[in-house]
């Protein structure tokens, strides 16, 4: 391939949004309210509609007859490049609105930054769905006050979660070797700009949500490079069985 | 700890600048600002609006149909506050 | 209110009706039609909301990104739909929270369709056009049932369910037209969604008890007899184009009444189904109990949230 980092770079940022969708289609119908519910599957639907312009895109730059489907459901579990944050399950819903704060607010400020490459097809999407994710960033945010401050159980439910979760936030800030040459060509996004800020609005908010910010300096990295959590196996398998089980078919 | 229900809001919605707000519906939220966004993902979602406005029901006067006799019959044979009630010679063609 | 002062507005009540006036929320109505409306109204709503299950149950393994956007935003309008009509009947004096009780407790009832289980992909294909085909027959009338709100949340619902059926007759002619597995998975598909879909249209005309009445109100304007017949006209042709069949033996077309004959519906099995006995009856239940039981402390947070703002800003403004 041509541009294989290109290809590379693109696969890295449209895979969280594909990991997130999957995890938060989980959720349609299960949802606490149905206000809720609706709402949730917005933000997938967002998620699912960013995937499919960067993978239409990358299909582009392979060039082999390779279709977006096929960038999105055939390929092996070590090949995808999601961070490790995104794959996380929905064990409550706490857990559901930590994964996508600590994501959301990476999110909007990384696509900020994309908007200004010199990719003029990549500073279009992210142009687009920046809008969108600003109003994710809105949606997880005030939910995060809302399950902080609320009742005893909630406030530690939240707590609980992101607890648990800021093990995978340093993560987002790492780069590939493709992300480096990305970055030295001004297409991409310099990440490790991003990190102080990120830490400081995300502490804020936390500090809003009468919740701690954790202490731990122990970080879980791998996903950027494909060495997953056990979590994602058991997605894959249910994003990719249909073209699994019926391979070379249409739907 | 507070067992109480979403209350219910009523929302009305612009859709597009140069109309009124118009009642589209209703739906439960705890707060104002909620009840803002859950309008946005219900009742805008196949891009029906510019704007919107959230009131919650319980803070709506209504007029009681028992009363639509005094409130709106008396208004029905009014008829000179309607133009057609005023004779014009047939050469005046727009006034 | 005397009984002849009662007689009388029901009498009034009567003519407004007949006289295509809507009825609104704080009009004098009587008990009786609150009532019907009420249980009519919530079972449709609830028929969306369990509705959700069985599709929700293939949107985490749609074959396509394309196909995956379009359950998400059919199921989402399922969820949309519930809502319209739960606002809609709140306006009769009954809190959602009520009606989910007597959804989670087993009183209400909703369509028996959705005991059904998705099996398949090609299930998706099935629910859109067979499903949602018999729905919209059911539905489109409707939309000028004498309860305004009732008819106003169904316009709606009627506008954006447009695309759900083409959403699922596509699913159907690109398996039918597709490998050999494919045509097999929509045939299957077919064999199995029909007969239910049949009965989703209600018991036969001598043994539907409410027909009369609704009639009267405008919440029924055909028979669940006619409205049956409506749907296999429609729909067999539609199998035809495709070259799938419908599984039934004794469906032939009939010059002279201008329908389709259709074969002997087994009531037996739905009688079973809407008592309890139909394949999912325990699962769809024990997934909305359990979602609505698991999301009680994210409900109550939001509200102690709400409660602790609204007193911070009271205690700015002292």
């Amino acid at each position: 391939m041509k541009n294989e980092n290109l290809y590379n770079y693109i696969l890295g940022i449209a895979d969280n949004s594909l990991i997130l969708g999957q995890r938060m289609g989980e959720l349609c119908g299960h949802g606490p309210t149905l206000e809720t519910d609706i709402a949730c599957t917005n933000i997938s639907l967002d998620l699912f509609g960013q995937v499919r312009s960067y993978f239409q895109y990358a299909a582009k730059i392979a060039g082999d007859g390779r279709t977006e489907d096929d960038i999105a459901m055939l390929r092996k579990e070590r090949e995808y490049k999601n961070v490790l944050l995104a794959e996380q399950p929905n064990t409550n819903f706490a857990y559901t609105i930590a994964r996508h704060f600590l994501f959301d607010v990476y999110h909007f400020s990384f696509l900020n930054e994309l908007q200004k490459s010199s990719d003029l097809t990549l500073s279009a999407i992210a142009n687009k769905c920046i809008k969108e994710v600003s109003y994710h960033e809105r949606f997880s945010s005030d939910w995060v006050k809302r399950l902080g401050d609320g009742t005893e159980e909630s406030n530690q439910k939240m707590q609980e979660a992101i607890n648990d979760l800021w093990t995978y936030t340093d993560e987002l800030f790492h780069q590939t070797e493709a992300d480096k040459v990305m970055v030295e060509d001004g297409v991409g996004v310099d990440v490790t700009k991003l990190k102080d800020n990120y830490y400081k609005s995300v502490g804020e908010l936390l500090n809003k949500a009468r919740l701690n910010t954790p202490e731990s300096k122990w970080f879980q990295k791998g996903g950027k490079i494909g060495i997953h959590t056990e979590h994602l196996g058991y997605l894959l398998a249910d994003l990719q069985y249909m073209q699994r089980t019926y391979p070379n078919m249409e739907w | 700890m507070s067992t109480k229900n979403w209350p219910l809001w009523e929302i009305f919605v612009r859709s597009k600048n140069g109309l009124e707000h118009r009642h589209c519906g209703s739906l439960h939220a705890s707060d104002a600002e909620m009840a803002l966004e859950n309008a946005r993902d219900v009742y805008t979602r196949r891009n029906e609006g510019v704007s919107i406005w959230v009131v919650e029901s319980k803070h709506i006067t209504a007029s009681n149909p028992e009363n639509n006799g005094e409130l709106f019959e008396p208004a029905q044979d009014k008829v000179y506050r309607h133009p057609t009630f005023y004779d014009l010679p047939d050469e005046v063609k727009h006034m | 209110m005397s009984e002849d002062q009662i007689k009388n507005l029901e009498k009034e009540f009567e003519a407004r009706i007949a006289r295509d006036e809507k009825i609104e929320p704080k009009d004098w109505m009587p008990e009786k039609y609150r009532q019907t409306h009420i249980r009519q109204m919530s079972q449709h709503a609830h028929s969306e909301i369990i509705g959700m299950l069985p599709e929700g149950n293939w949107i985490t393994r749609a074959p396509s990104l394309r196909r995956k956007v379009a359950l998400l935003a059919k199921v989402q309008d399922e969820a949309g739909h519930g809502l319209y009509l739960y606002s809609a009947t709140e306006t009769l004096g009954i809190s959602r929270d009520q009606m989910y009780e007597q959804l989670h407790t087993g009183k209400a009832k909703y369509s028996s369709i959705f005991n059904y289980p998705t099996l398949t992909w090609a299930d998706m294909g099935a629910i859109g056009w067979l499903v949602d085909g018999a729905a919209i027959i059911n539905q489109v009338p409707l939309c000028n049932t004498s309860y305004g709100p009732y008819a106003r949340a169904m316009i709606r619902v009627c506008k954006e369910e447009s695309f759900h059926q083409r959403q699922g007759y596509e699913i159907m002619i690109k398996l039918a037209n597709g490998t050999p597995e494919q045509k097999e998975m929509a045939q299957d598909a077919l064999n199995r969604w029909w007969w239910p879909s049949l009965m989703m249209l209600g018991p036969t005309d001598d043994k539907s008890v409410h027909t009369a009445q609704s009639m009267k109100w405008k919440l029924k304007r055909k028979t669940n007899d006619e409205l049956r017949q409506q749907f296999i006209d429609q729909t067999v042709p539609q199998a035809d184009l495709i070259g799938l069949t419908v599984p039934d033996p004794d469906l032939k077309w009939n010059e002279e009444r201008g329908s389709y004959d259709f074969g002997e519906i087994d009531w037996d099995e739905f009688w079973q189904v809407v008592k309890g006995h139909g394949p999912m009856n325990k699962a769809r239940m024990k997934a909305r109990v359990g979602a609505w039981e698991r999301g009680q402390w994210v409900r109550d947070a939001a509200m102690a949230h709400a409660e602790k703002k609204e007193e911070r800003k009271q205690k700015q403004a002292v």
